[in-house]
């Protein structure tokens, strides 16, 4: 306990070392993440579990980090020296990139984890550069050495060959069984910088890193201190907002909450002030002291740019007022998706919201119903368009229901993205053609040891919907993906609508291109044949393009559905099977006389067959 | 093959034309193996089971119930399980001479037994009828051997036989239970087996399609792959063929799985159906009283055991006594009354759930071809509408 109430001004600058650990998706970090937290003796034995800082279920679940999470730690190096050590493990996911560049810029070093029996992957190139961008020193770490496929002297050539970093003094180590990991620690101290700068009686300046919303603190601010420090009691002011607040709080994350009396320069920690403003916490601003401010505000971040977009409707409409008190409160945990009001036809009210892809989509859909007892419905994911009219004025298209009268429109230009794409050999051929059926233009091909990797512009519309998935399942696994969005293009898009018993249903158009249109169509007709149970009437679903059918399915009348056994005088059986259908009849919504389940609004738009 | 024929039953001939009245059943739990697709109560006990103890408790159990719900008239007795023919006949006599002496019986009210063809004695089937019964009800399954031995039954047909010319011989009443859409049964077989069963057939026949029913090694074995039975379509013929047959041979459907010459209905169960006040005693019986106008679910203890010990502790051993709220009468009148082929009284559905039909709904059902209106005050599904009665319930009720 005796680090835990120590203050922290007290550690001078040449002490303190903050990183960020960065990687490909399950290289390892949080698993190196945990083995730092305990051989530093931040956690007792019994206190841990693996990838103790994946707190959230759906972490768990899904065995991914999905949100950064700081912890700090107290190391005495072989130098005999105390240090503190601010360590951010990042989410290694594409969706996730935003969480790593707001973490880059609290620090100043990262560790780059790469798999030793992997090696270098999509999101290993991303993520370096971005630190790189960041002036970041940078550790390389071999991790999983343990493993049987480890090949650390060949993924150092790798590394070397592909990023340009000198692996000779690249630590080698296994996360899981704790192997090397001390090495680690000493490179950190040893290798990586101080913060700069900064004197504890100059004006307040840090950075908001986060912040996220603790249901018995309210709203919790990450900061990194630059100038100043912050304690209790301070008035307090967010430039880019103007907010003011006073510090009721002050404390550090080791990883439990700990109060401290305050946090000088280089200090990366939270504080709490009765925050009730979503808006007032923005990441990237710059916090100084309201009546001694700071003369310059700090660069900030780049807004997070949503490409994915999709609509989110309550499935009982009297749970819109919870759902908008969620999004606000969820936005809160997670600044990188956005939402406004919107309404549908079908679905009532609901909001626009704007995710960084799909898996962001999916997992803030579910955050939202799990952590706020709501049940959902998504409408199909679109990117967003920009048209020109045939007036002369530009618009942007975030939903396909708002699609304007095509005569009106003379141009539609479309996202591109420019995709990096390492794979196996082995692979390479089925890479190359789901790239090109998905309209995808080669830009260039290349060798790193015995892996391709693939350069390919290719319409983000294209990618949005399942091209994750199928690069996954067609290369074992092994493909990685990265991409990042280049520039819009002109192309022939059409609006697609579906028809549920001769009924539009505008939560399931969607803009195709003209050349896939007969086969999404297609498919779609096919996947709703499977997702809309069957009904006392044959339903014919079509797809349609302005007037005519391109594509047509029709699901056939219920057969037979009648409980055919006796249950004698049991009629509360009976009763509870009929509670259990009218429940199951709430989680659909009508269309004209169709009841669609929610499930399908989604999982429509998920064509993992081709 | 789809059904264009009318319902013929005219309810008014059924008895006591659209009366509910009050029925009182009497749970015996054990039987001499548990048949694989069966979730009934029902228990296998490898000592002898002593009938005097439960005898005794009958008898607290039903002065109870008699309490609870004073002075009624019954119209109908059934002794259901489980397997009844395993009781003894003076414990059948006991328990109904207990019921006699507890409520008013009149005289020639229906009093049914639930037999297995496997249990059958001559002496003990007359002493049932001495006992007060009159009527059996006999659970044959199936007519060919190898089925029986798919569905687990210990007896073959040459026993389903005799033990239905027995009881032609000592009950005036006959109904027996069959089984059908079994594994691999093709519509033929069964058309074919069903009209051999019709000449069999005393008054009423019970046809149920086979259900799966969790936790029955019948639905592991289903969830396995190991256990196919006719999907939707096949089913729907099979039922099909069912109505069609036994509507020709003077045995028409007055309620989904039950079938009877007109006039021969089991009165008992048209009390279920018509969602009347009954009784339930014995382990794991479920009842349905109005008691100074509210109306109330009864359920006792399922274990034959406990409930032998609750009943001997307290009079009684219900494990549920609960008011019912308007609304579920409502729904439970629905789902009961939709079964019968006399369909329902919209006006006493309605004062239930406070609200008429959904207009909407009830005209699509009924342009659709499945619900049909009968004079001004009665509803009732066509014979399509009863192929897909849990939906049409469920788009009523919702
Ligand atoms: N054999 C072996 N497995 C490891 C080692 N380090 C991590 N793993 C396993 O690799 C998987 C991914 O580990 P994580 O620590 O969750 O990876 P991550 O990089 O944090 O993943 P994301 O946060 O989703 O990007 C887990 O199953 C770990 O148990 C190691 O040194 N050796
Ligand atoms: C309560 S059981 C008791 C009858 C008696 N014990 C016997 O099995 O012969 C009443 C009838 O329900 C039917 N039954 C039981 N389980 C069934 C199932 N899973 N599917 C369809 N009918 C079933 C049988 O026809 C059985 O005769
Ligand atoms: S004999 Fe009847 S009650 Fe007993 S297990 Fe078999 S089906 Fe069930
Ligand atoms: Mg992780």
């Amino acid at each position: 306990m005796r680090a835990m109430t120590r203050s922290v001004n007290e550690t001078p600058l040449s002490h303190i070392r903050n990183f960020s650990i960065v990687a490909h998706i399950d290289h390892g970090k949080s698993t190196l993440a945990d083995r730092l937290i305990q051989m530093t003796g931040s956690l007792e034995m019994r206190e841990m579990k693996d990838q103790i800082l994946d707190a959230m279920d759906i972490e768990r679940e899904r065995g991914i980090t999905i949100k950064a999470n700081t912890v700090r730690l107290e190391y005495d190096a072989k130098d005999g020296e105390h240090y503190v050590l601010n360590l951010i493990d990042t989410p290694g996911h594409v969706d996730f990139a935003y969480e790593v560049s707001r973490s880059l810029s609290a620090c100043e070093g990262s560790l780059l984890v790469v798999d030793a029996s992997q090696g270098v992957e999509a999101q290993t190139l991303a993520n370096v550069y971005q630190a790189l961008d960041n002036d970041h020193e940078i550790v390389t770490v071999l991790n999983k050495i343990d493993l049987p496929a480890a090949e650390p002297e060949r993924i150092k050539a790798q590394i070397e060959e592909v990023i340009g970093l000198d692996t000779a003094d690249a630590v080698e180590i296994s996360a899981k069984t704790g192997l090397g990991v001390e090495n680690v620690l000493e490179a950190i101290v040893k290798r990586l910088p101080p913060p700069k700068g900064g004197d504890r009686n100059d004006p307040l300046k840090a950075l908001l890193v986060d912040s996220w919303y603790d249901s018995y603190l309210g709203v919790i601010v990450l900061v990194r201190v630059l100038d100043g420090h912050l304690k209790k009691g301070q008035i307090i002011r967010m430039m880019g907002t103007d907010a003011k607040y006073t510090v009721e709080r002050v404390g550090v994350i080791t990883p439990k909450m700990v109060t401290v009396e305050e946090l000088g320069p280089g200090e990366i920690g939270f504080i709490t002030g009765s925050i009730k403003e979503v808006a007032d916490t923005r990441v990237g601003d710059t916090i100084t002291e309201d009546k001694r401010p700071t003369s310059t505000m700090l660069p900030g971040f780049k807004p997070a740019q949503p490409v994915v977009f999709c609509g989110l409707f309550p499935v009982d409409a009297a749970d819109f007022e919870d759902l908008r008190a969620a999004m606000g409160k969820l936005r809160l945990n997670d600044a990188s998706f956005s939402f406004e009001m919107e309404s549908s036809a079908a679905l009532g009210f609901g909001f626009r919201c704007g995710f960084l892809g799909l898996l962001h989509l999916e997992i803030v859909q579910e955050r939202l119903e799990r952590e706020f007892d709501l049940d959902l419905i998504a409408t199909a994911p679109s990117v967003v368009y920009k048209l020109s009219m045939t007036d002369g004025t530009e618009r942007e298209l975030h939903n396909p229901a708002d699609m304007p009268d095509v005569v009106k429109i003379r141009e539609i230009h479309e996202p591109w993205i420019r995709a990096t794409i390492l794979t196996p050999d082995d692979y390479l051929g089925s890479v190359l053609k789901l790239c090109q059926d998905r309209r995808g233009i080669q830009v260039d091909l290349s060798y790193v040891g015995n892996r391709a990797m693939v350069i390919y512009d290719l319409p983000l519309n294209e990618v949005v919907f399942d091209f994750y998935d199928r690069l996954k399942s067609l290369s074992k696994g092994y493909a990685s993906f990265d991409y990042q969005i280049t520039e819009y293009r002109e192309g022939n898009l059409v609006k697609m609508q579906i028809l549920v018993n001769s009924e539009p249903v505008d939560a399931l158009s969607m803009m195709v291109h003209r050349s896939a249109a007969e086969r999404r169509g297609r498919e779609m007709c096919e996947k709703l044949k499977d997702l809309i149970p069957k009904h006392m009437f044959k339903i014919p679903i079509q797809a349609a393009i302005g007037g005519s059918v391109i594509a047509r399915e029709t699901i056939s009348a219920l057969r037979k559905d009648v409980t055919a056994k006796c249950y004698g005088g049991d009629a509360s059986r009976k009763r509870k099977l009929l509670d259990k259908q009218k429940e199951g009849k709430k989680r659909m919504r009508q269309f004209g006389k169709v009841d669609i389940p929610q499930e399908a609004f989604i999982a429509a738009l998920k064509m993992s067959d081709q | 093959m789809t059904i264009t024929t009318r319902f013929t039953g005219d309810f008014r001939a059924y008895p006591d034309a659209g009366d509910p009245g009050f029925g009182v059943y009497l749970h015996w739990p054990f039987c001499a193996a548990k048949c694989p697709y069966c979730d009934f109560n029902s228990h296998v006990r490898h000592k002898p089971v002593d009938q005097n103890r439960f005898v005794d408790a009958f008898r607290q159990e039903i002065a109870y119930t008699a309490g609870m719900t004073g002075p009624k008239t019954v119209t109908s007795i059934f002794i259901g399980g489980g397997t009844p023919s395993l009781m003894d006949p003076s414990t059948v006599g006991a328990i109904l001479d207990t019921v006699a002496r507890n409520w008013h019986v009149p005289d020639g009210i229906e009093i049914t037994l639930e037999a297995n063809p496997s249990s059958v004695e001559a002496t003990r089937f007359r002493g049932y009828r001495d006992a007060g019964v009159n009527r059996v009800s006999m659970g044959v399954q199936a007519l060919n051997d190898a089925d029986l031995k798919v569905l687990g039954r210990l007896h073959d047909v040459e026993d389903a036989l005799k033990a239905i010319r027995l009881a032609r011989e000592i009950f005036p009443r006959l109904s027996f239970d069959l089984i059908y859409a079994r594994p691999n049964q093709t519509v033929a077989a069964w058309e074919a087996e069903l009209k051999q069963a019709i000449g069999y057939a005393v008054d009423h026949l019970s046809l149920y399609q086979l259900t799966i029913e969790e936790g029955t090694p019948f639905y592991a074995l289903h969830k396995a792959g190991k256990l196919i039975v006719p999907d939707g379509d096949l089913s729907a013929e099979l039922y099909e063929a069912t109505q069609a047959i036994t509507g020709e041979a003077g045995m028409p459907a007055y309620e989904v799985s039950n079938h009877a010459r007109p006039g021969a209905e089991s009165r008992h169960n048209l009390t279920y159906w018509r969602y009347g006040d009954y009784a339930g005693i014995g382990a794991g019986a479920h009842g349905r009283l109005t008691l100074n106008g509210t109306r109330i679910a009864t359920a006792t203890e399922r274990m034959p055991e406990r409930w032998l010990e609750m009943v001997e502790a307290r009079g009684a051993a219900h494990v549920e006594i609960e008011e019912l709220e308007p609304e579920e009468q409502a729904d439970e009148l629905l789902l009961m009354g939709l079964r019968l082929t006399e369909g329902i009284e919209v006006s006493r559905w309605q004062a239930l759930s406070g609200r008429p039909f959904d207009s909407a709904r009830e005209r699509d059902l009924i342009a659709n071809g499945f619900l049909e209106r009968l004079g001004n005050d009665r509803i009732r599904c066509t014979p399509a509408g009863m192929l897909i009665l849990d939906a049409v319930v469920a788009d009523l009720a919702i």
